[in-house]
C-alpha cells in the first residue's frame, strides 16, 4: 500500500494550500487599503473545496490557451474573483478594512484547524508505529 | 507562503513615508514667505500597486510612486510689519491643511497597525505548520 498524503490527511494538505493562498491575496488586500483604485480581490473558497473533494464540474487545463469549458466562461473554482463592496469609495479604492481583517482572521482559523487535524493524525500514526508504547 | 512578508511588509514602507510626509507638513504647518511660490506646499504620497516583482496576481504589494504638492493657494495675510512681507505689505503662509493632516496620521497608523497584525498571525501560523507532528 502506496502512501500518499491524500491517504494519511484527506482534504487538509489541499485545503492548507488553499488557505496560504487565500491568506497572501487577504495580505494584499490589507497592504492596499489605501491605494487608489484597487480592487480587493478573494478566492471562492466553498467551489475550492467541492473541487478538492472531487465534486469537479470542469475539465483540468494545463496550459492557458486550451478551451475553456466551464458554463459561459463563468470563474473556475481557484480563481480570483473582485469582491463587491458595501461602501465604495470615491477614490475607487475597494478594500473595507473590516471586512478583510474579519476573513483573515477566519482564513487563520481554518488554517490553524487544519495543522492542528494534521498533527493529530501525525500523532496517532506514530503513536499506532510504536505500539502505544 | 514567504511573499506573506513581503506584501506586508510593502504596505508598513508606505504607510510610513505617508508618516514621515505627515511629519514634515505638520513641522512645516506655520511657514511664511513673501512670495506664493517661496511658501512650503503640503505634500502628499502618491500610492500605487506592483505586482511584477512579486509574480502572480495573487500577491500584490503597494509602493509609493511619488510625492505631489499640493496645488491649493497658500493663504494670503495683510501684515505690513511682517519682516518676510513684500512691497504691497502681504505674506503668504503655507497651505498645509492641518486637520487634514492629523487624520492622514490616524489613517497611516491604523494601516500600518493592520499590516503588523497580519505579519505577526502568518508568522504564527508558519511556526504552528513547521512544529508540526512534533
Amino acid at each position: 500500500m502506496a502512501i500518499t498524503t491524500e491517504k494519511l490527511f484527506g482534504v487538509h494538505a489541499t485545503a492548507l494550500k488553499t488557505y496560504s493562498n487565500r491568506n497572501r491575496v487577504l495580505a494584499s488586500n490589507i497592504a492596499n487599503a489605501d491605494t487608489p483604485n484597487y480592487k480587493a480581490r478573494d478566492v471562492d473558497f466553498k467551489q475550492v473545496l467541492k473541487q478538492a473533494t472531487g465534486g469537479t464540474s470542469t475539465l483540468h487545463r494545463t496550459h492557458a490557451r486550451h478551451m475553456d469549458t466551464s458554463p459561459n466562461g463563468a470563474a473556475r473554482p481557484g480563481d480570483l474573483l473582485y469582491r463587491v463592496p458595501h461602501q465604495p469609495s470615491l477614490d475607487g479604492n475597494t478594500v473595507e478594512s473590516d471586512v478583510e481583517q474579519a476573513q483573515f482572521a477566519e482564513n487563520a482559523m481554518r488554517y490553524q484547524a487544519s495543522v492542528m487535524l494534521i498533527d493529530r493524525r501525525i500523532k496517532g500514526l506514530v503513536s499506532a508505529i510504536k505500539g502505544g508504547r | 507562503m514567504f511573499k506573506i512578508f513581503d506584501i506586508a511588509g510593502s504596505g508598513m514602507s508606505a504607510q510610513q513615508v505617508r508618516l514621515n510626509t505627515v511629519a514634515s507638513n505638520l513641522a512645516n504647518a506655520g511657514d511664511v514667505a513673501g512670495s506664493p511660490e517661496e511658501v512650503y506646499r503640503s505634500r502628499q504620497p502618491v500610492f500605487s500597486t506592483f505586482a511584477d516583482a512579486l509574480g502572480d496576481a495573487s500577491s500584490v504589494g503597494v509602493h509609493v510612486r511619488g510625492i505631489v504638492e499640493s496645488t491649493a493657494p497658500p493663504t494670503q495675510q495683510y501684515s505690513p510689519g511682517h519682516p518676510q512681507a513684500n512691497e504691497d505689505g502681504y505674506v503668504f503662509s503655507s497651505n498645509v491643511n492641518t486637520v487634514e493632516e492629523m487624520v492622514n496620521m490616524m489613517s497611516a497608523s491604523r494601516s500600518y497597525q493592520n499590516n503588523i497584525e497580519v505579519l505577526n498571525t502568518s508568522k504564527e501560523l508558519m511556526m504552528r505548520t513547521l512544529t508540526m507532528g512534533q
